[in-house]
This record gives C-alpha cells, sequence and structure tokens, in this order.
C-alpha cells in the first residue's frame, strides 16, 4: 500500500533578493551575484508530499533538472523527508523552454515506474510561467489538479483538494495518478529534521564528487583522479549516500524534442530594466504651482 | 503543431464562467484587433460553455470578426482536459497562426496543456504583443511579421521579447489588466460559427464538490484615477490624507507592498508584479520609491504624478510629473486645489 509520490523541484537564483550587491553599475541585475535557493513553492510541493506519505504511507523522491549544484536542494529534500534524490544533469537539456523541459521530465518520471502523484510548485520564481506542471500532466497523459492552496485527503486512489481561483476557491476531486500544483498557501514546509540533516550532509552526486576530486588532486593525472573517484563513489553508495545522477542517456527519449532544437521559443531580445532619466515637469511644493497642475489636467480631461 | 501560416487567423480565448464574460477577452480584443488589420486576417474569438451564445455579440461589438461557439452540458463548468481537447480539435482544423488567452488562474491552467499537446511554444504573462521580424543567426534565417510576445522575467528584472519561428500557432497568455478594454461598438458584424463539441464522460476526470465565488471588492482596474501611497506615508492615519485626495477626485486608493507590509492599507489593494496592474488616466504615487516591482504594476498609466521629498528616487525617472517635497505639506494643498477648482 501507499502512494509513489515525485516532487518536481528547481532551483533558483532568489530574484526576491535583488539588492544593491546584486546590481550592476548599468542599473540591471547580476543574476550570478544572487544566491540559489531551492524554489518557494516547490518546497510547499514536497511539504505535501510528505504529508501523503505520513498519512497514507508510499515514498517520496524529489527530481531537479539542473547543474550538479542543484544537489543542494536534494540534500534540503532529504534532510525534510524525503526518500529519494535524483539529478537530472545533461548539456543536451541546455536551452530548453518548459515545453521541452515538461517532456525531458515525463520521460524521467516514466522511468520511475508507477507513479501516483506528481507535486510541482506552481511556479518558480525566476521564470514565473507556472507552464512546466501542466505540460508535464499533458506529456504524461495524466490529469492536473493547478493553483492547489489545501490538500483534503488521498485515500481508495482518489485525491480531493481546494484549488484557489483567485476570486474563490473550489474543492475537486479525482482518481490518481494526478499532477498538483502547489501554492505557498498550502502549508508551512517544515524545518529540516537534525537526525536527518547528520545523516545526509554527506551526501553527494558522481559529480560533486568528480569536481572535488579535481580540487584534491590537482596534480594527479586523469586516470588517478577518475580511480580516486571510482572509490569515493563506491564508498558513499555503500552508505546509502550517493544522490543519484541521471543523464538523457538513462532513459529512452526521443532527442528531437530537448534543448534549444527541441524549444518552439526562441528569445528575441532581452532589455535589463534600466532605469533611464526621461526627464519630468517639476512642480514646486506650492500653492501657486500644485494650483496650475491640476488647473492643467482639468483643461486635458485626465481629471473630470 | 501546424506550420507556420501567415494567412492563419488571430484568435482570443473568450474566458466566461456562469454565463459572464470574464474581462481578459475584452482586454485581449482590443490588442488583437490591432494585430489581426496589422497582418490583414480576420481575429476570431473561442467561446465554450452552455447556453452562452449572447456573449457572442459582446465579442462582436469587442471587435471580433467571428465567434467559433461551443456549446454543450458536458462543458458547461471549466475543466482542463475537454477544454484542451476543443481546442486542440479547432486548432488542427482551422490553423489559426496566434491563440491568446489571458493569464488568468483558467487561462494558466488551461493554455500550457493546450500548447503542450499541440507541441508549439507558449509564453506565460505577457505584457505587451507586437508584430516584428526576427532573425535566427544560427541558422541564417529571417523571419517575417512574427508575433512578439514581450514580458517581465526574472522577478521583474529584464523584459523578454519571445517568438516562435517554425511550430505554431504563436500562443501567449497575457497578464489581466495591462490592456485597455475594448469599447464596444454595435454595429460591427461578426458571423457565429457553431462546433461540435467531441466531449465524453472519460474526459472529466475530476469531480467539482464544492465551489465558493467572492465578488472583487476593490476595484483598482476599473477607477480612472489612482492615489497610491508607499512606505514613505508612514502611518495608517496619515493614508488618511489620500483617501480625502481620491474622494475629491473621484478616485481609488492602492498602496505599495512596502505599504501594504507595514499594514497602511489590505492586500487587495497592492499595485505592481505581486499586486494588481493597473493603468489610469492618472497614477498620483506618494511616497513611493518607484521600485521595478511597482512600475511594472503602473507604468502604463496615463499621467504619473509622483510626491516624494528624495529628488533622487527612481520614481521622478517614469513620471510626468513630479513634485519634490514632503508629502504631509503637498497633500493638504492639493486636496484644497482640487476641492476648488468648483
Ligand atoms: C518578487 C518581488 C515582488 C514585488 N512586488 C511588488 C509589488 O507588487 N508592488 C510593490 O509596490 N512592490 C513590490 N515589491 C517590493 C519593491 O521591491 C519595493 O520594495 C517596494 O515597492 C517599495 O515600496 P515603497 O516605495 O512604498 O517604499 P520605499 O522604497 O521605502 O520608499 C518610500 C519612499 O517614500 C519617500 N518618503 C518618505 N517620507 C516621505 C515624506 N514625508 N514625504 C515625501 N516622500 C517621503 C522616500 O523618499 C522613499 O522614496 C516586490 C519585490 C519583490 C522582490
Amino acid at each position: 500500500m501507499g502512494y509513489n509520490c515525485v516532487v518536481l523541484a528547481k532551483q533558483v537564483p532568489d530574484t526576491h533578493k535583488v539588492t544593491g550587491k546584486a546590481m550592476k553599475d548599468d542599473g540591471t541585475v547580476n543574476r550570478a551575484a544572487l544566491p540559489a535557493v531551492f524554489n518557494p513553492e516547490d518546497l510547499n510541493a514536497l511539504e505535501m508530499a510528505i504529508q501523503v506519505k505520513e498519512r497514507a504511507g508510499g515514498t517520496v523522491t524529489v527530481m531537479t533538472m539542473g547543474l550538479p549544484t542543484a544537489c543542494d536542494i536534494l540534500r534540503e529534500s532529504l534532510y525534510r523527508g524525503a526518500d529519494r534524490g535524483i539529478l537530472l544533469t545533461d548539456r543536451r537539456c541546455a536551452g530548453s523552454d518548459t515545453l521541452a523541459t515538461s517532456y525531458i521530465l515525463s520521460c524521467a518520471i516514466r522511468h520511475l515506474g508507477k507513479v501516483d502523484l506528481v507535486f510541482c510548485g506552481r511556479q518558480a520564481i525566476d521564470g514565473d510561467t507556472a507552464q512546466v506542471g501542466p505540460q508535464t500532466a499533458e506529456k504524461l497523459g495524466i490529469p492536473q489538479m493547478t493553483y492547489v492552496e489545501k490538500l483534503l485527503d488521498v485515500t481508495n486512489g482518489h485525491i480531493r483538494a481546494r484549488r484557489n481561483l483567485g476570486h474563490g476557491w473550489e474543492v475537486v476531486e479525482g482518481a490518481l495518478p494526478m499532477l498538483v500544483t502547489v501554492t505557498e498557501a498550502a502549508n508551512d514546509p517544515r524545518p529540516s529534521a537534525a537526525r536527518r540533516l547528520m545523516r545526509y550532509k554527506a551526501a553527494q552526486s558522481p559529480a560533486e564528487i568528480a569536481r572535488q576530486v579535481s580540487i584534491d588532486m590537482k596534480q594527479a593525472d586523469d586516470a588517478a583522479r577518475a580511480a580516486e573517484t571510482k572509490k569515493r563513489t563506491e564508498a558513499l553508495a555503500a552508505r546509502g549516500l550517493l544522490l543519484e545522477q541521471w543523464s538523457l542517456d538513462d532513459f529512452p527519449i526521443d532527442f528531437a524534442w530537448v534543448g534549444l532544437d527541441g524549444s518552439p521559443t526562441k528569445v528575441h531580445r532581452v532589455q535589463s530594466i534600466v532605469l533611464t532619466g526621461s526627464g519630468y515637469h517639476e512642480v514646486a511644493p506650492t500653492d501657486d504651482s500644485i494650483r496650475t497642475l491640476i488647473h492643467e489636467l482639468i483643461e486635458d480631461h485626465t481629471i473630470g | 503543431m501546424i506550420e507556420p501560416n501567415p494567412k492563419g487567423e488571430v484568435w482570443i480565448f473568450a474566458e466566461q464562467e456562469s454565463g459572464q464574460l470574464h474581462d481578459t477577452p475584452l482586454e485581449l480584443c482590443s490588442k488583437a484587433r490591432g494585430l489581426a488589420d496589422e497582418l490583414g486576417v480576420p481575429l476570431a474569438a473561442v467561446l465554450v460553455g452552455k447556453g452562452v451564445r449572447e456573449l457572442s455579440y459582446r465579442l462582436i461589438s469587442g471587435g471580433v470578426d467571428k465567434v467559433y461557439l461551443a456549446e454543450h452540458p458536458m462543458v458547461d463548468h471549466y475543466q482542463t482536459q475537454p477544454y484542451a481537447k476543443l481546442l486542440c480539435n479547432l486548432i488542427e482544423t482551422h490553423k489559426p497562426q496566434i491563440v491568446l488567452f489571458g493569464a488568468t488562474v483558467m487561462g494558466r491552467d488551461l493554455a500550457p496543456r493546450v500548447a503542450s499537446q499541440c507541441r508549439c511554444g507558449l509564453t506565460a504573462d505577457c505584457t505587451d504583443l507586437q508584430i516584428g521580424d526576427h532573425e535566427d543567426k544560427r541558422a541564417g534565417k529571417t523571419y517575417h511579421k512574427l508575433l512578439y510576445q514581450i514580458r517581465p522575467a526574472f522577478g521583474g528584472n529584464i523584459i523578454a521579447t519571445i517568438v516562435n519561428t517554425e511550430r505554431w500557432p504563436q500562443m501567449a497568455t497575457v497578464r489581466e489588466g495591462v490592456m485597455p478594454m475594448s469599447v464596444p461598438d454595435s454595429k460591427r458584424k461578426g458571423q457565429i460559427i457553431d462546433v461540435d463539441v467531441n466531449v465524453g464522460q472519460q474526459d472529466l476526470a475530476l469531480r467539482l464538490i464544492e465551489s465558493h465565488r467572492e465578488a472583487k471588492k476593490v476595484n483598482l482596474k476599473g477607477a480612472r484615477t489612482i492615489v497610491a501611497g508607499g512606505a514613505g506615508v508612514g502611518s495608517r492615519d496619515s493614508f488618511q490624507l489620500l483617501w480625502d485626495l481620491a474622494n475629491a477626485l473621484g478616485g481609488a486608493v492602492a498602496g505599495s507592498r512596502a505599504a501594504v507590509d507595514s499594514g497602511f492599507i489590505p492586500r487587495e489593494y497592492q499595485v505592481g508584479q505581486t499586486g494588481t496592474t493597473v493603468r489610469p488616466a492618472l497614477y498620483i504615487a506618494v511616497g513611493i520609491s518607484g521600485a521595478v516591482q511597482h512600475r511594472v504594476g503602473m507604468e502604463e498609466s496615463g499621467k504619473i504624478i509622483a510626491i516624494n521629498w528624495d529628488a533622487n528616487a527612481p520614481i521622478f525617472q517614469y513620471a510626468h510629473y513630479g513634485i519634490v517635497g514632503d508629502l504631509n505639506v503637498v497633500l493638504p494643498k492639493m486636496i484644497a486645489a482640487v476641492k476648488a477648482r468648483v
């Protein structure tokens, strides 16, 4: 019994923290200077999955597509209660838009075998598109419940939840499998458990191990490094601390639909918001000037 | 997915609920009319529901040439899959070049599903749409008259223009409230085309148990004049000055996120990226510094007056009129001047 839950999570630059330090001299944002964080609503998705497991049993697998640095959020997921973390990393994913990303994720999810529930954050704070969830559901051929603000029940192969409609809410129910996108109002994500943190903080992915080895063994030749990487990887795996790392060769996928070539949308241009002085009409803070201003606004019908 | 089809129509999804047309299709009408005219193709709306034929006339007077009307009891209440199936079938049949949705909860639930099924691109939450050319340097190819899908990204710190080159239709959701609503013209003529609804019980994956609608209490979007206060106003009591000015002008009051976070005004009144997008004829920003997240919610206003005692506040860089001074001094003078006009 129990439900197999997958959480799709993303590491994002913390766009909420655009402070002076993250600004370049020309007034634009220096993205590299922003700290990388667990996308906030993905934490709500993780919490919901953990709650399902607590109530009904099952497993929680967190999957993230990104660079090896995204292993940070996989470890964080393990601290909070996930059973398994998978890093999906492959150069060929680069340039994927939401359609290509959801295709890749759906192929990876299929490879996991029987999945009952897929949880995603409603949207990621770097793109704010809210598209990957519904598109992954479509690619998997399963129904979706978006904008979920409360999980009400998961029993007998059915899920019941409350959706936020902006101007109200609705309670809906459907049979599993189901993809659910979760809003920040849905729950308070639990913090890391101290015991789990102690256990999993050493968890690493093969990519991270290889990187560490190349730092530790600067003078060594490739063969020596490879041997050391293999040794460390096996040692971690023996302790159950190896984060799984998948490439696009690890599951069936049609390469025509991934990366830049698989993405129908193209960036035509990107403009940084620069604060430009266009010049305004200065009005002195005196009775006379303000009266003149109001008069002007009436004359040109701005106010009636 | 369809091949690029420069003769294809421009479509808007006419969101309705319980027989009430949402504002977004009417906002889309005015923008999409311009796009269709520029491309020299018809503008059509897709209207789905039960007993909603009446709404077609409102869409026609709003500027569409055609309404594809899909009426059936099965699609009375919105659900993702039957609506997506319907739209995909229509797209395959009629091959529109552009399909636009409002970036509402419904639009953002439906559009990605449709785009995924059609294997075409989708840009979320656009704040502007234009027609223009695109050069693909990698492929050494130039595309003409594509839809520029313009949206803020990265927490509002950049503006990205997205195009779909090969895999059409060009699809986008458009943020609520950034485009003016079309003015109805009852003399406009249009065609209503009834379409088959091929939806069965198996398409209805969800069962509606209970629903609750709240009437929108605050209508910032409809206001012609908005007096907005920021952290600089200092207290809930001082906000009274803004209410007084708004009353004298017959306008509405709003706040920046900092004003909302400080408890000067409730959250429904927030303007900006995470609040409402407004485009009144006049926006008076009082004690607001003018952060980019605020700016994206109000910069389309007809006229912007900024009142701030810091002459270097960013708000002055996009204000039309600037009053550098203490708001506690300036506002009473303004209230007096407005009251004196009659
Ligand atoms: C992801 C994200 C989303 C956001 N969304 C929004 C949003 O939707 N809306 C929004 O508004 N903000 C939003 N923000 C916050 C935004 O970045 C700013 O922090 C906020 O707009 C600042 O509000 P403010 O201008 O009222 O306050 P401040 O920046 O503190 O400015 C107060 C101003 O008042 C002036 N002042 C003070 N006293 C007086 C006086 N007596 N007379 C005259 N002038 C005076 C000061 O000179 C100053 O310029 C968002 C931020 C993030 C990261």
